[in-house]
């Protein structure tokens, strides 16, 4: 099996690679068009900005290439919200594959930072990602937009006020938090997608 | 809800884990990547790994090392020592490290703070502050607590955080190895004052010492050494008591 992981630029591509090979899977990192089209598996991973990782996306014709992929494709953290309507971050439209708006988190008390970071804790878990139990189980979030709640979500999270944290529609799957930083539950929601 | 955080820290010299009490003295505390490896399968939420003779002596936080951590632990990671400019950060993130940890060198030039935040986000930018208190107020120090500073805690603290740092991580030189607990009237003042993460380090004895820096420090997360590494306390242990105990933790 070919898995691929997009290269486009973004922080955190090492870290699926390194999580995959724990599973016992190679994967290549690659920005080649072919080799992504020809892949298994795809997976959209990364840290970054919306409106400037937008840009180079259509620079390089990615974001034509992840709308006509038709094996099962992974977008983690921006690569979620990317694959959105539109971000409120850089006030930027996405490619569109959900119907969903992603807004920056406004702080109601004092302890509400604004970068969700660390650990929360999944509900309404549902979907090909969650398969097992993993409602109540911890995934490692880094992240100061999210994902409103959508007709698309099979997990959500509360912080601040609940919203989505991970996406499924036909092919396309995406997870807000880092499933390659979120120990062996992670594992198993990458281990879910690997399998599909 | 959010969890706090339960962060063993491995202070590593020579590829070698140490820690110190009062910052001399080391004891030899194992390999860094195997107890990393240990520490992640035991229930800790982050590990935090400090090349703490970097700075002193110029050297850089061995890359082969980070890269050895990342290939082998599944839970998030920061380094830092002898990180000086952007390219520093540039090595050790790619090399798999999800934060890197910068203190005298933000001290010395704070502008760092916000190259870092701009170029690879706040998220990335854990500013940790070496503190000591005395003539009534906190002091902060460089090279590991060798030398003090004009800077005061709390006012360095919030400059930290409007340059972009995304948390601050504060080391008590007073409480640090003598596991008497945090020091919990500090923390709570950044907590009050700051709006990022603080993470509370130096101090921790027995469990209870965690319970009070999440209740009475309000800080978001623990860091701990010698109690992790010499097996006084087992994180396991730990987390079923801070959750009976009715404080949230990924258990």
């Amino acid at each position: 099996m070919q898995i691929a992981i997009i290269d486009y630029n973004a922080g955190n591509i090492f870290s699926v690679d390194y999580a995959l090979k724990r599973l016992g899977i190679e994967a290549v990192i690659t920005s080649d068009k072919e080799t992504i089209a020809k892949a298994d598996k795809v997976i959209f991973p990364g840290q970054g900005e919306a409106h400037s990782t937008m840009r180079y996306l259509r620079k390089t014709g990615i974001d034509k290439l992840i709308l006509d992929l038709k094996q099962p494709v992974l977008g983690i953290c921006i690569g979620m919200q990317l694959m959105c309507r539109h971000s409120e971050e850089g006030n930027t439209d996405c490619l569109g594959i959900f119907d969903a708006e992603v807004k920056r988190f406004i702080p109601r008390r004092h302890e509400d930072k604004v970068t969700h970071m660390g650990w929360n804790s999944l509900q309404n878990t549902k979907g090909a990602l969650f398969s097992g139990s993993f409602d109540e189980k911890f995934v490692y979030f880094v992240h100061s937009y999210y994902v409103s709640l959508n007709e698309h979500a099979c997990a959500t999270t509360e912080y601040i006020q609940p919203f989505s944290v991970a996406l499924e529609k036909g092919n396309y799957y995406a997870t807000q938090f880092h499933p390659e930083k979120s120990g062996s539950v992670g594992e198993q929601i990458l281990s879910n997608f690997i399998n599909l | 809800m959010l969890a706090k955080r339960i962060i063993p820290c491995l202070d590593v010299k020579d590829g070698k884990t140490v820690k110190g009490i009062n910052f001399v003295n080391f004891r030899d505390a194992g390999d860094p990547v195997e107890l990393g490896a240990q520490y992640s399968e035991q229930g800790a939420d982050e590990l935090v790994f400090l090349d703490i003779t970097a700075s002193h002596e110029g050297r850089k936080t061995f890359a082969d090392l980070v890269r050895r951590v990342a290939a082998n632990i599944n839970i998030p990671f920061t380094v830092g020592g002898g990180i000086n400019e952007l390219k520093d950060v540039d090595r050790l993130l790619n090399a798999g490290a999800d934060k890197v940890s910068i203190n005298s060198a933000a001290i010395r030039n704070p502008r760092l703070i916000e190259e870092i935040a701009t170029h690879f986000g706040s998220q990335v930018c854990v500013v940790a502050i070496d503190a000591n208190y005395e003539d009534n107020v906190w002091r902060c120090y460089l090279n590991g607590g060798r030398i003090p500073t004009e800077h005061l805690l709390f006012d360095w603290a919030k400059q930290a955080e409007e340059l972009g740092a995304g948390e601050i991580l504060f080391t008590s030189m007073s409480h640090d190895g003598v596991k008497t607990g945090y020091p919990n009237e500090a923390l709570c003042t950044l907590s009050e004052t700051l709006h990022i993460p603080v993470i509370a380090s130096g101090g921790a004895g027995k469990k209870e010492h965690f319970k009070d820096t999440f209740t009475k420090g309000k800080a978001d997360a623990a860091l701990a050494a010698s109690v992790f590494h010499f097996g006084e306390i087992k994180i396991k242990e730990l987390k079923e008591y801070l959750h009976n105990e009715g404080i949230n933790v990924r258990i």
